[in-house]
């Protein structure tokens, strides 16, 4: 817990916030409406024995009151994803229409972009993109589990990708939940905080960075772009975010968000972020009794 | 289902198919460019004929072939062809004497099937899931490919891809989808 120490001066009431990451966290699933309504796939929680509990914030979050959300009938029918209840945020604040042609630049193993296509009905094309060749078979598994038809896999590094194979030049929106330093998930995997050093924020936000431009850049003008972490650090959010606004053609835009957060930051260490970074989302784990997370959403303007 | 080629270019005229990247399927035989490959025609006639899945249920996906055979369905935008890892979710496999569905197309498409689908009681439900094979004398339908469904909430649910020969029901449920319920 030692590398979180950082935060106490950012986090409200900070040693619930420590308390928060020693309590293991729950099993949550999304219910997938590519293949049930959320009735459906309730109802055969039901039958089968399984305790769920609704989340305030979104009808299609559950929390599973169940060891193993995986040995259920409704997760074999694809009609649940076992996905953490704040991982399901940034794809709502994309929030992507049927019909459109949407980027998920970091997308294994696929929870968010079956998320994106179901938010589209599985109409339009979910490009679902990874540098990880490891990591896409899992991406394919669960396309294919969530029976995800709009979902096209590409393997390539996001921070220089070509749209030549396709037959289209821009993307109507794009996700960027970028691979980071994972602070916020200590709850699920309690060697999270294991090989942490200043040193790796700096590699891990150089990466965080490239990703980001190259998605604003490949998002057409009045498109929208999400950026999000699992993690605290702002090297890896704020001041990712920052230099996407000093160098791309893109602005800040505020959204809406039932679950308890805190605004982004406009300071941190001896720098100074864009007033607009406070329309940002700082979600930590004791204000939900979830993992941590951060979103920011932008629109790009030429 | 796979000798119709003559209709369309003589074979030596057709380009051989390249396994490493998705062509689209022709629209009819007739139209065919790459040796074998099925038409979206026969793959359509083929639900419609072995499932009565209705023809209407796929007019808004285009299907793929990458490998030998194996046919994709795709509901967004994409050229032809084109080299990547996974276009919409594999869906048939073709180039072989009996075409098979896969698990997760049926799971997905399986719902408008009125024919070739075999309902199972709980405990064979769970056994099919598991991937073992059961003794099921009762079937009179056609032998070959089934859909497997069973009763969960008041509705008929596929569960995938059966096997049917000699009073026999193999689950063709692969290793990485089976689970223990």
């Amino acid at each position: 817990m030692e590398p979180l120490e950082r935060y106490r001066p950012i986090v409200d009431d900070f040693e619930a916030f420590l308390d928060a990451c020693e309590r293991p966290l729950g099993n949550a699933v999304r219910v997938n409406t590519i293949k049930a309504s959320v009735d459906r796939a309730t109802t055969v929680l039901e039958e089968e024995g399984v305790g769920y509990e609704g989340v305030d914030w979104n009808p299609r979050v559950l929390r599973l009151e169940t060891d193993s959300p995986g040995s259920t009938w409704s997760s074999f029918h694809g009609f649940t994803h076992g996905q953490e209840e704040v991982s399901a945020v940034p794809a709502t604040v994309l929030e992507p229409e049927p019909g459109e042609r949407v980027w998920d630049c970091c997308a294994a193993p696929g929870g968010k972009a079956t998320q994106l296509a179901a938010l589209m009905d599985d109409r339009g094309t979910v490009v679902a993109n990874d540098s990880n060749l490891g990591r896409i078979s899992a991406l394919r598994f669960n396309a294919e589990r969530l029976g995800a038809t709009s979902l096209a896999v590409t393997n390539d590094d996001a921070r220089n990708y070509s749209l030549e194979r396709f037959d289209f030049d821009e993307f109507d929106r794009a996700l960027v939940d970028a691979p980071c330093s994972c602070e916020g998930t200590i709850r699920k995997n309690p060697d999270a905080l294991d090989g942490w050093s200043e040193g790796y924020l700096d590699e891990v936000s150089g990466i965080q960075k490239g990703v980001l431009g190259r998605a604003v850049q490949a998002t057409r003008e009045g498109g929208t772009v999400v950026y999000s972490t699992c993690t605290f650090a702002p090297e890896e959010n704020e001041a990712v975010v920052q230099h996407a606004l000093d160098r791309e053609d893109c602005r800040i835009v505020d959204f809406d968000l039932e679950l308890e957060h805190s605004p982004g930051l406009t300071e941190w260490n001896d720098e100074e972020y864009d007033d607009h970074l406070e329309q940002t989302a700082r979600i930590y784990p004791h204000q939900n009794d979830t993992g941590g997370f951060f979103v920011a959403k932008l629109e790009v303007t030429a | 289902m796979g000798d119709d080629a003559a209709d369309g270019a003589s074979e030596s005229d057709l380009a051989q198919n390249d396994g490493q990247r998705f062509g689209r399927l022709p629209t009819t035989a007739a139209e065919r460019t790459v040796e074998g490959r099925a038409s979206r025609e026969e793959v359509v006639d083929y639900f419609a004929d072995r499932f009565a899945i209705p023809p209407e249920a796929f007019d808004d996906y285009t299907f793929w072939e990458k490998g030998a055979g194996k046919i994709w369905i795709y509901g967004g935008d994409a050229p032809s062809p084109i080299t990547i890892e996974a276009i919409g979710m594999t869906c048939l496999r073709t180039r072989q004497e009996h075409w098979k569905p896969t698990t997760d197309f049926v799971q997905r498409f399986g719902r408008e099937a009125g024919e070739c689908v075999i309902e199972l009681e709980s405990d064979e439900a769970r056994a099919f899931a598991a991937g073992e094979d059961r003794e099921l004398e009762r079937w009179e339908g056609d032998w070959g490919y089934l859909i497997a469904a069973h009763r969960i909430a008041g509705a008929l649910e596929p569960i995938g891809v059966g096997l049917y020969v000699h009073g026999e029901l193999r689950s063709m449920v692969p290793k990485g989808r089976q689970r223990e319920l």
